[in-house]
């Protein structure tokens, strides 16, 4: 029996009929183009599937399509909207992926963890992206990555303080 | 992607609405945070007709603290738990306890309840619920009706709950003004995997001592020769010895794919020790902060 949901997907209203066994996942890159969150191990283990539900990091995997109705997910399309985002660009500067299978579900917990805790310790890093596996990079790049943007956020926030003080 | 079992779906608005499409309905299981019951239809064992989601139920959801109880409604996600502020200042071991469950995506869907109604042999909080004496509530055809932490995990993925029940909150009894806990979990690696040992020690006035255990026993289960043992004692080096013996007959540890059963008795006895004596310190008002990896 098909199910009409309405949600905001990356700040617009979408609506459709879903399954109720489709996962978000599945309506995500089959129904509706979103093809950044990876079909990993299904499981909820990985991490290639993250998205953001009402703003908390979440595994589209493990959540049925029909939940989201009246909800709001954003993935990574959406927060590279207006550009890419800082957290990207030190991806990139940093050689953080290679195949890149990890590398949305990655920036979306990066993300999220800098948003709660914008001066992370190395092993905050590495426990907010405990739900992430990457088969590549052995993590050091990605955990480089993370630690550059915070530096360089911390940096300009010292800067503007001190420009006030003038 | 995707998975092959076909089932409705429904999303009540009301307890016994919802308990109403229980029992109208053969084959349900019930959807809270999902991160069990999605998994378990992808791969079986869970086959439902039909699901049931509660989250619209707001009695189920909150934390709430009066008369000495902590209340966790049963919407309350790993994640709330470790936001709430009346849970780090009565039952810090709890939040000591959620941070290790999973990961952080995981933690902000999963619930306490559901973690208990998985009963899964490893699951993260059946060692503490045991420590606490916490009582479960459940409401059903037949009403409301409470079960006694000692009496909710029967078996392997078996629970107390009935057909058609909701598990709608978990009480945890303040025990004593004044308390130190540890909880620790053993897994293969830093990072999300499931426990190879659990155990759980809380100290109270008068040197009264209550000792959990998780993933070495068909069941969660408070250790009662030990706790008998250490009763009215300060224990010394002597003392811990003997009760980390008393482990070889308290806990029934397996070989499975996360580890042997004589790793598991082994370590069972390493972490009993660090976790005694964490809460030991913690009952004076020192030792390491909750949180802080023991093992």
């Amino acid at each position: 029996m098909l199910y009409e949901i309405t949600f905001i997907l990356n700040g617009e209203e979408r609506r459709l009929g879903v399954q109720p066994n489709e996962t978000l996942l599945d309506v995500l890159r089959r129904k509706l183009g979103i093809t950044s969150p990876k079909v990993g191990c299904e499981r909820g283990d990985c991490g290639a599937c993250t998205v953001k539900l009402n703003g908390l990091l979440v595994k589209s995997c493990l959540i049925l399509a029909v939940e989201v109705n009246g909800r709001e997910v954003t993935t990574i399309e959406g927060l590279m909207a207006k550009g890419l985002t800082p957290l990207q660009e030190m991806f990139m500067a940093k050689n953080s992926f290679q195949c890149g299978y990890c590398a949305p579900g990655m920036i979306l917990a990066a993300d999220d963890l800098l948003l709660r805790n914008p001066d992370p310790s190395d092993h905050q890093i590495k426990e907010a992206l405990a739900g992430n596996l990457c088969r590549c990079t052995g993590y050091e790049p990605i955990i480089e990555a993370i630690k550059a943007v915070a530096a360089n956020t911390k940096a300009s926030a010292g800067q503007t303080r001190g420009g006030n003080n003038e | 992607m995707g998975f092959a079992k076909e089932f409705e779906y429904f999303k009540p608005t009301g307890l016994k609405e919802a308990v109403s499409l229980l029992s109208a309905h053969r084959n349900t299981a019930i959807l809270a945070g999902g991160t069990d019951l999605v998994v378990e239809i992808k791969g079986g064992p869970a086959a439902p007709d039909v699901v049931v989601d509660i989250k619209g139920l707001s009695e189920l959801a909150g934390i709430s603290f009066s008369g000495n109880v902590l209340r966790i409604g049963a919407l309350v996600t790993f994640t709330q738990l470790l936001q709430s502020e009346v849970v780090r200042q009565f039952f810090p071991v709890l939040q000591e306890m959620a941070a290790t469950v999973a990961s952080g995506a995981v933690r902000n869907r999963a619930t306490m309840a559901g973690n208990i109604c998985s009963a899964v042999p490893c699951m993260n909080s059946g060692p503490v619920m045991c420590l606490y004496d916490a009582r479960v509530t459940l409401f059903g055809p037949r009403g409301e009706r409470t079960v006694a932490a000692r009496d909710w995990f029967t078996g392997v993925r078996r629970t107390a709950i009935q057909e058609s029940e909701i598990l709608t909150s978990i009480a945890f009894p303040v025990p004593a003004p004044r308390q130190g806990a540890c909880f620790v979990k053993l897994g293969r690696y830093a990072g999300e995997d499931l426990a190879q040992v659990l155990v759980a020690v809380l100290v109270l006035p008068g040197h009264q001592y209550r000792v959990g255990f998780g993933a070495v026993a068909p069941v969660p289960l408070r250790a009662a020769r030990i706790e008998a043992l250490l009763q009215g004692k300060v224990p010394d080096g002597a003392l811990i010895r003997a009760a980390q013996d008393l482990i070889d007959i308290e806990i029934a540890p397996i070989t499975d794919i996360r580890a042997g059963k004589e790793y598991r008795l082994h370590m069972a006895k390493v972490m009993f020790k660090r976790a005694l004596t964490a809460a030991l310190q913690r009952f004076q008002g020192a030792g390491p902060a909750y949180g802080t990896p023991l093992i």
